[in-house]
């Protein structure tokens, strides 16, 4: 079946289900394409040949005993590669792992392989997923399947571009201040960033503990959904994860491809838009809106007073939990060691200090100094204390907008791909990419971003972001999903369909 | 400059300190004390992992990716911990927070896992306590009260072995080793308010302050309090002003302070080194001092000043602690009997006069007489073996009456045997002897050095017989009425019977035969 990379993960679990295909097919025929075509891309940095096909065997073994782990028993995933899995090298995107292989699993890894799915390889990120473009990878960037020369979005833009190029049907990402919705975004992918606290950070690698949530990457809602559902729930290992069960994401994704949104409250909010955000982006979104208001939906305008302080206090939150999630990484036990040259008998700190300085990208380093100034006595105060006032406020101004409306939505990201190397040297330039996705991680709230059109100037991906309370995941898929079918239909067939195949005519893939 | 860099100073044991004598300096300051007690909790496992505590066990063999701060790996706080810290909060009547948090401490040390320690800074779990502190005087007990600032869970760090340099320190070692069994035992940090006004019983009051601390661990069952195995270790805080009303001098911070007889040294030698500093002219530097058990002496270890940046923010990965009220309250309910009740209750159960519980309480043997009572011994017995025979071996060997391998059983089997004619006082002696030697229970010790009493009538006969063929004169006395002298005839017996008789009953052979 040489199709089968086509599939959506729900469509692979039917064939798998009416025992059309193995999960060894399924899984050999990403593992192909992956050689295919990844030396372009570049969204893996481990591909586990032998791993996902014995897995897959034993899906396939599993399935012909009549006893499935799950819906998605047998279909193959990428994980980004700042979840730990045992065995398998996790570097983080950063020299200063490298060579290590983890004794454990995370959560989130060991539900993937409870439930049955092959785990094809480790995706690529910006280092310690401090980035927005993925080019602050140790291990070399990866490209944007919709243009090369172009960036996938980041953190998570290995996941992304895994999805985008058809070398897997899902995979797993991690949201710190948009790491999964602005990636998807820009590839023209589903990328859902869950209620902090409802997937399990067990096994993550820290970037700022309070903002992490790791979540689907898929290339349709339902997918997203399926996925959710497998790798969410409580967890007793992480102390911050949620007791309580959420409503069934499955069946509001069902629900809302009906394209129905009769009764449902939707609110613009009007600081996320306008200037700054390109053209075409805006296009775009003014014209979901306008579906979702011929779908029934009941649309208004919402103000969030405090959004324009998210970007502000984030940038002393993230890097002050980060300083010291990083100052672990000491060459004492794993990873990276680095002797500094023309010392005699080295101390411990001063092969602490050349193996930081050798195994930290510059990025990673700059945000270990801010972290560090603002954490500093004297500095709190004015700094991290001030932040934190700052994100209570921001949850204030979504607890006021979810009394008046079900969800918000904006414009996941304000521009399409930029090119690779063009905001590299201008950090904050880059910083701003997050500017509709950060006030979600501040106050814990879930988001989603469904693709949502071509930017008419350049022909690239734009992404449509939902927003719902903590714990309302439903709603998003609710939402999210009568739009992808409302978009769908008007399409005459999925988004990704206009994408570039990346291999010649004629070559084998 | 970071901390590791000054750790790498040498050492300055060799450099002359001039002292001025205890009683020279008291004339001349005050000393203010703080005292910070470490306590390492005895539960099963550790503060925020499942890992087991035991002590001893093969290097690095009781680690996971939690207490090993592998990247992603996540705390869970251990509820038993907070008990135990509710508990012995309760103990020094503190309040206890209704919510509070974890915090990180951030600095670079290689046995630290995570180079930062999951502690608590503005908000303790216990604060605002008190604890009156038994003092043993020449006439009975004075009470002083002793203001406890606060108390708050942490996280032990691993343990650095240092190879290759000549005294085991890091300074001249050519590697380092570390154990991180240790890293992430629940400690419980207990910070007194500065001690003022002690005087010169200011070493007195420190020393009985830790003991009474102790005592009210182990009754609290919450911590093997084994000062020796670190369990229990002290931080030493003294300052000296020219008077009581004088605001406070620049303190040290002397560690390592970890027996009892060592937190009265120390208190009484930087009293003595901080007073013949400023009576020179000198400035006394706000550092850490190590205590060198061996020595008597502190020296310079880490210059602390304001400098020393730690960083804390709210652990991010740990939720808020709100321990609930009725909680909190069921624990106060079941609390053990604060100090001096207990005091007072065990001395008019056991009888004692006022100056028998002062010396018990000063020989820090209360809770080992009550022990050994517990096991059958009459009180007075306990009280002797302990206070006598047992006290000076103590003594001798510069240990704690507790950290003896004599245990209040093994003493309450001894009288036993007494009671039972089986020994006497003097056999009972070299019977601890084996024990503190090692060599089993009382009853292994008495069998395999052969120690029983003979009551072997008709061997005893003999001997007194012998005894008497031997010593004309003296039994001439005996006949004609000096009984006084039969002492050299019962030694002469005993010597032959290498002390395993019957004194008594010697005695009464003795006189029967010369009657």
């Amino acid at each position: 079946m040489s199709n089968l990379t086509r599939r959506t993960a729900a469509e692979l679990a039917d064939l798998l289900a009416a025992g059309e295909t193995t999960s060894v097919e399924i899984t050999s025929a990403h593992l192909d394409r992956i050689t295919a075509v990844d030396a372009q891309v570049h969204a893996f940095l481990h591909v586990d040949t032998e791993g996902a096909l014995a897995a897959a065997g034993a899906a396939d073994q599993r399935r012909a005993a009549g006893s499935v782990s799950s819906t998605l028993d047998g279909v193959p995933i990428a994980v980004k590669d700042i979840l730990v899995t045992k065995g398998l090298p996790t570097t983080c995107g950063s020299r200063i792992l490298q060579g290590w292989v983890p004794p454990y699993d995370a959560t989130v890894v060991s539900r993937l392989k409870a439930a049955g799915l092959p785990i094809l390889g480790k995706t690529n990120m910006d280092e310690f997923a401090m980035g927005s473009s993925t080019e602050h990878s140790a291990y070399g960037p990866t490209h944007n399947p919709w243009d090369l020369d172009r960036i996938p979005g980041g953190s998570g833009g290995g996941s992304a571009a895994a999805v985008a190029a058809f070398e897997a049907p899902m995979a797993i990402g991690t949201d710190t201040g948009g790491s999964i919705r602005q990636p998807g975004a820009v590839t023209g992918t589903v990328g859902v960033k869950p209620t902090f606290g409802g997937v399990s950070r067990y096994g993550l690698v820290a970037l700022a503990n309070s903002l992490d949530q790791a979540g689907p990457v898929t290339r349709t809602i339902l997918d997203a959904a399926l996925l959710h559902e497998v790798v969410g729930g409580h967890d007793p290992l992480d102390s911050t994860s949620i007791d309580q069960r959420l409503p069934s994401l499955v069946d509001a994704a069902r629900q809302g491809s009906s394209g129905d949104m009769s009764g449902v409250r939707i609110g613009v909010v009007k600081e996320l838009g306008g200037e700054g955000y390109q053209t075409g982006v805006g296009e775009r979104f003014e014209e979901s809106v306008a579906l979702l208001v011929g779908a029934g939906a009941e649309v208004v305008e919402v103000s969030c007073p405090h959004f324009v302080h998210a970007l502000a206090a984030y940038y002393l939150i993230l890097p002050s939990e980060a300083s010291s999630n990083l100052a672990k990484f000491d060459a004492m036990r794993y990873g990276l060691r680095v002797l500094p040259e023309g010392v005699e008998a080295p101390s411990a700190e001063e092969v602490m200090r050349a193996t930081r300085d050798a195994g930290f990208g510059d990025e990673v380093k700059r945000r270990i100094i801010l972290g560090t100034y603002a954490l500093s006595s004297g500095y709190y105060d004015a700094y991290y204390g001030q932040a934190q006032k700052v994100r209570t406020l921001i949850s204030r101004d979504f607890e006021a907008a979810f009394g008046q409306v079900d969800v918000l939505v904006s414009p996941t990201a304000p521009t399409t791909a930029f090119r690779i190397g063009e905001k590299v040297d201008d950090p904050v330039s880059m910083y701003l990419n997050d500017i509709a996705t950060i006030p979600a991680n501040l106050a814990g709230v879930p988001g989603l971003s469904v693709p949502n059109g071509l930017a008419a100037e350049d022909g690239l991906p734009t992404g449509f972001q939902v927003l719902a309370p903590a714990m309302a995941d439903d709603r998003l898929y609710r939402v999210g999903s009568a739009l992808e079918s409302l978009l769908v239909q008007q399409w005459g067939g999925p988004l990704l369909a206009q994408a570039p195949s990346l291999v010649s005519e004629g070559a084998s893939a | 400059m970071s901390g590791l860099d000054k750790l790498d100073q040498p050492d300055r044991l060799d450099q002359p300190v001039a002292l001025m004598s205890y009683e020279e300096a008291l004339t001349r300051f005050d000393p203010v004390m703080g005292l910070e007690v470490h306590v390492e909790l005895n539960t099963a496992s550790k503060m925020f992992c499942g890992c087991p505590t035991e002590f001893g066990a093969e290097p690095n063999s009781q680690v996971c990716p939690v207490c090993l701060g592998l990247p992603g790996a996540m705390p869970v706080v251990n509820e038993t911990a907070v008990e135990s810290a509710i508990r012995i909060g309760l103990a020094l009547n503190c309040e206890i927070a209704p919510w509070c948090r974890f915090a990180r401490k951030n600095y670079f040390y290689p046995d630290m896992p995570k180079n930062f320690q999951t502690s608590q800074y503005d908000e303790p779990i216990a604060f605002n306590g008190w604890t009156e502190v038994q003092l043993v005087t020449a006439d009975g007990f004075d009470t002083v009260r002793v203001e406890i600032e606060r108390a708050h869970m942490e996280e032990d760090t691993g343990k650095s072995l240092h190879v290759g340099g000549a005294t085991g320190r890091i300074h001249g070692a050519d590697h380092s080793l570390v154990d991180y069994n240790r890293a992430g035992i629940p400690l419980i940090e207990i910070v007194t308010k500065p001690i003022e006004g002690a005087g010169e019983r200011a070493p007195q009051v420190a020393r009985a302050y830790v003991a009474q601390l102790r005592d009210m661990l182990l009754g609290l069952g919450v911590s093997d309090v084994r000062m020796e195995q670190g369990s229990l270790r002290c931080d030493v805080n003294l300052s000296l002003r020219p008077s009581a009303d004088a605001p406070l001098g620049t303190r040290t911070e002397t560690k390592n302070v970890n027996s009892l007889r060592s937190v009265d040294r120390a208190v009484r030698y930087e009293i003595g080194r901080q007073a013949a500093r400023l009576s020179e002219g000198g400035r006394i530097v706000q550092e850490t001092r190590h205590w060198h058990e061996d020595r008597g002496v502190t020296t310079s270890g880490r210059e602390k000043s304001d400098a020393e940046d730690y960083r804390y923010f709210p652990e991010p990965d740990l939720v808020p602690m709100a321990p609930s009220r009725a909680w909190v309250d069921r624990l106060r309910s079941v609390l053990p009997e604060p100090p001096r009740e207990r005091r007072t209750r065990l001395q008019e159960e056991w009888g004692f006069g006022d100056l028998e519980m002062r010396d018990t309480v000063g020989a820090g043997a209360l809770s080992l007489v009550e022990e050994t009572i517990a096991a059958g011994t009459s009180p007075a017995a306990a009280r002797k073996w302990w206070l006598s025979d047992l006290a000076r071996r103590a003594n001798e060997q510069g240990v704690e009456l507790a950290e003896l391998s004599v245990t209040p059983s093994d003493v309450a089997r001894v009288q036993a045997l007494v009671d039972e004619g089986k020994i006497n006082d003097k056999i009972a002696r070299q019977v601890f002897e084996g024990v503190l030697a090692g060599e089993g229970t009382p009853d292994e010790v008495v069998a395999r050095r052969g120690l029983a009493v003979v009551s072997d009538e008709g061997a005893l006969s003999e001997a007194v017989d012998r005894a008497i063929a031997a010593n004309p004169a003296v039994a001439d006395k005996i006949r004609n009425g000096k009984i006084a002298a039969a002492g050299a005839l019962i030694g002469a017996v005993m010597k032959e019977m290498r002390g395993q008789a019957d004194a008594g009953r010697v005695r009464e052979l003795i006189l029967a035969k010369l009657s």
